[in-house]
């Protein structure tokens, strides 16, 4: 067990040990897509199988709403998520960098209490806030709106925390200077300190945008679960539980739970570093 | 060590693109901001000025942060800690006393744990579920996370970005859709009954089996319901608490460790990179073997992310809906019912939100707990503060 280091058996295990797990890691999804070019019984037959015998589009020309069958509209849901994402992402970084900006480098009264409580806020769990949410959205007679499904997500107090921390530890320097020079707050904010803010901002928008796409129980709670509010999380989610019937149907709850892991997929292979910034970052929020 | 740029520090990053910034910024900032009525001019400013306009400005700008929060976080908790004290159903305004809504006072909570019902039966035993499945998947994704983490973090490895990447990708992706892959993994003629019949293994019907795994570890040394085991506790027998997480709760605790761990991998990752060098060198001229290194040198300098995974880690399993919600929402017998389901179905789907926001609020009162007495036991002795005392998040 001596810490040689280059030990040939010590690295052969290591190597064997790593593989192992990245086969444990990656196979669910090598199961998932090829499951997705199967038939409904080759699925059944040959689970643990890559290679669909025989090879189908079926599922995929169903997801995209082709051939007439409309009791599982996944279109609508996909067009949702694309739709309150976009919308949630870019209301949330461009509020929550506002107020991490007010609350790192802007004087005013209050400006600890309001800190304070984004703390308070952060620690509270999202299972207290489930009916909580309902009662407001009720109360407000916004019940199965997408106002409801939009609104309460639009600030985030950890995306708040993280772009306050982030102004804490830039100079000051440089907007002073834009401030001497006349130019409003917002203006500064807007023109000088926002580009400096590139990396944070990438992160808070991916952190954003995979918290919305992902977005489970507040959709549950403010609507009524009727396919014009659902997203594809959602939607998958009756899917999968059995409420819209009809047999295992596997090749098409695989495909289109693919078809939910697709877009966050993408911006994550094409922007780790940021991703794994955020995790550590997002670290409070759990 | 080029590809260690993934891990730089944020201040790091930030310097040296702030840094890069500069030059352009200043030439803007040199430009006139043709703001008319000679407010552009240079003379400073008083300073009570600049700041009575950041006063102004400040509040604006948290202003939105504010309404959005306390509109749907901060006053709706306050609404449900009301509606937890009345028997409200959800059809009339839940601040209408008298109109089909009635205070019950603390009705709804001491029904959770002093009346004999179904109520009560329910309660308990998500809470006797979810204690086995925090029991494991707590130690288990720690572990497993730390283990990735000090694989992957050897700087001889070839390939580590591709493990790394391997490693975390399962905790970005939706928990619907993962939880969706596993019910067909662990289907009846999924891939790992498939699996376990290549070794001549019968595997079990996984979503259907409702024994418990220790009740399963007593039937295999011949113990079974014994007359020691029936003393009640809470409306539940002792050998019912004894019975571990069932073989369902089982899949949903592997599926949950799976997922998780690749992104405390990457919390561990972050403080292993920040150890000095020096360290290593030292305990390997020591010729202290790998386990005495990463029991006395690597761990106890690791310690705040230890903490910071096993809190998280606290936090997080205790609130456990998502996977419930779509792997049988509390089936098999009910071994899968976790209390943030249960406080769900009560509500939305029985209609009784006082006794749902009274679980929900006991839930919490169980993670403040548990994270402050996790907080006192993993502090230096005379580093600790009491474990009730104000002031506890940094």
């Amino acid at each position: 067990m001596n810490a040689r280091k280059s030990n040939p058996v010590k690295t052969i295990l290591l190597y064997t040990a790593l593989l192992a797990f990245a086969v444990l890691f990656i196979y669910p999804f090598l199961i998932q897509i090829s499951t997705s070019f199967k038939t409904d019984p080759d699925a059944a037959n040959n689970p643990l199988s890559l290679v669909p015998n025989p090879f189908t589009t079926q599922t995929w020309q169903r997801i995209f709403g082709q051939g007439g069958d409309t009791s599982v509209p996944i279109t609508t849901w996909l067009q949702n998520s694309v739709i309150i994402t976009l919308v949630v992402t870019a209301a949330r970084v461009f509020l929550d960098s506002l107020a991490g900006y007010a609350l790192s480098r802007l004087q005013f009264r209050g400006r600890k209490a309001v800190f304070a409580g984004l703390l308070a806020v952060m620690s509270v769990p999202g299972v207290a806030l489930l009916i909580p949410k309902f009662l407001m959205v009720n109360y407000l007679g916004i019940y199965d709106t997408y106002t409801a499904m939009i609104l309460p997500l639009v600030v985030d107090a950890a995306g708040v925390f993280i772009m306050k921390q982030f102004f804490d530890s830039v100079p000051i320097s440089i907007e002073e200077a834009a401030r001497l020079d006349g130019a409003s707050i917002f203006r500064t904010f807007w023109s000088v300190v926002l580009p400096m803010a590139k990396p944070a901002l990438i992160t808070l928008t991916i952190l954003s945008f995979q918290g919305s796409w992902n977005e489970f129980s507040h959709f549950l709670v403010v609507t009524r679960g009727t396919p014009e509010h659902q997203t594809l999380v959602t939607g998958l989610a009756s899917l999968t539980s059995g409420q819209l019937g009809a047999g295992t149907q596997y090749p098409l709850k695989l495909g289109t739970a693919l078809l939910t892991t697709i877009p966050v997929a993408l911006i994550f292979f094409a922007l780790q570093r940021y991703f794994i910034r955020g995790a550590n970052e997002g670290g409070i929020k759990g | 060590m080029a590809r260690i740029d993934d891990e730089r520090p944020l201040e790091e990053v930030v310097i040296s693109r702030g840094a890069r910034h500069a030059g352009s910024t200043s030439d803007q900032v040199g430009r006139p901001t043709g703001r008319p009525g000679g407010r552009g001019s240079r003379t400073p400013r008083s300073r009570g000025g600049i700041r009575g306009r950041e006063g102004t400005a400040g509040w604006v700008f948290v202003a939105p942060m504010i309404i959005i929060l306390g509109l749907f976080l901060v006053i709706p908790i306050g609404m449900a800690l009301w509606v937890s004290f009345t028997n409200w159903q959800g059809n009339t305004n839940p601040f209408a006393v008298g109109q089909g809504t009635d205070v019950v006072g603390l009705k709804n909570y001491t029904d959770l744990f002093a009346k004999d019902g179904l109520t009560r039966d329910n309660f308990m035993q998500s809470i006797g579920n979810t204690f086995y499945y925090v029991l494991l998947v707590v130690p288990l994704q720690t572990i497993l996370a730390l283990g990735l983490a000090l694989l992957v973090n050897n700087t001889m490895l070839k390939g580590r970005s591709f493990f790394r990447t391997a490693f975390y990708f399962p905790s970005v992706t939706s928990s619907i859709a993962i939880a969706t892959v596993f019910l067909f993994l662990f289907s009846n003629t999924g891939a790992v009954n498939a699996l376990l019949g290549f070794f001549g293994i019968d595997g079990p019907q996984w979503f259907s089996d409702s024994r418990g795994l220790l009740h399963l570890a007593f039937n295999a040394v011949g113990v079974d319901n014994p007359g020691w085991a029936q003393g009640q506790i809470l409306g539940r027998s002792l050998w019912d608490w004894l019975s571990g997480p069932s073989v369902a709760m089982f899949v949903i605790i592997f599926l949950v460790v799976w997922t998780t761990s690749g992104t405390f991998m990457l919390m561990f990752i972050a403080a292993l990179q920040d150890l000095p060098v020096e360290i290593d060198e030292a305990a390997a001229l020591d010729g202290t073997t790998g386990w005495q290194k990463l029991r006395h040198v690597t761990l106890p300098m690791i310690k705040p992310a230890l903490f910071l995974v096993i809190t998280l880690g606290l936090i997080g399993t205790w609130q456990v809906f998502d996977q419930i919600y779509v792997m049988g929402k509390g089936a098999p017998a009910g071994t899968t019912l976790s209390p943030a389901f249960l406080s769900y179905q009560q509500s939305f789907g029985n209609f009784r939100y006082g006794s749902g926001a009274a679980m929900a609020f006991v839930v919490f009162l169980i993670i403040v707990v548990l994270t402050r007495v996790q907080r006192y036991v993993l502090t230096d002795k005379d580093e600790r503060k009491p474990i009730f005392g104000l002031g506890g998040r940094k």
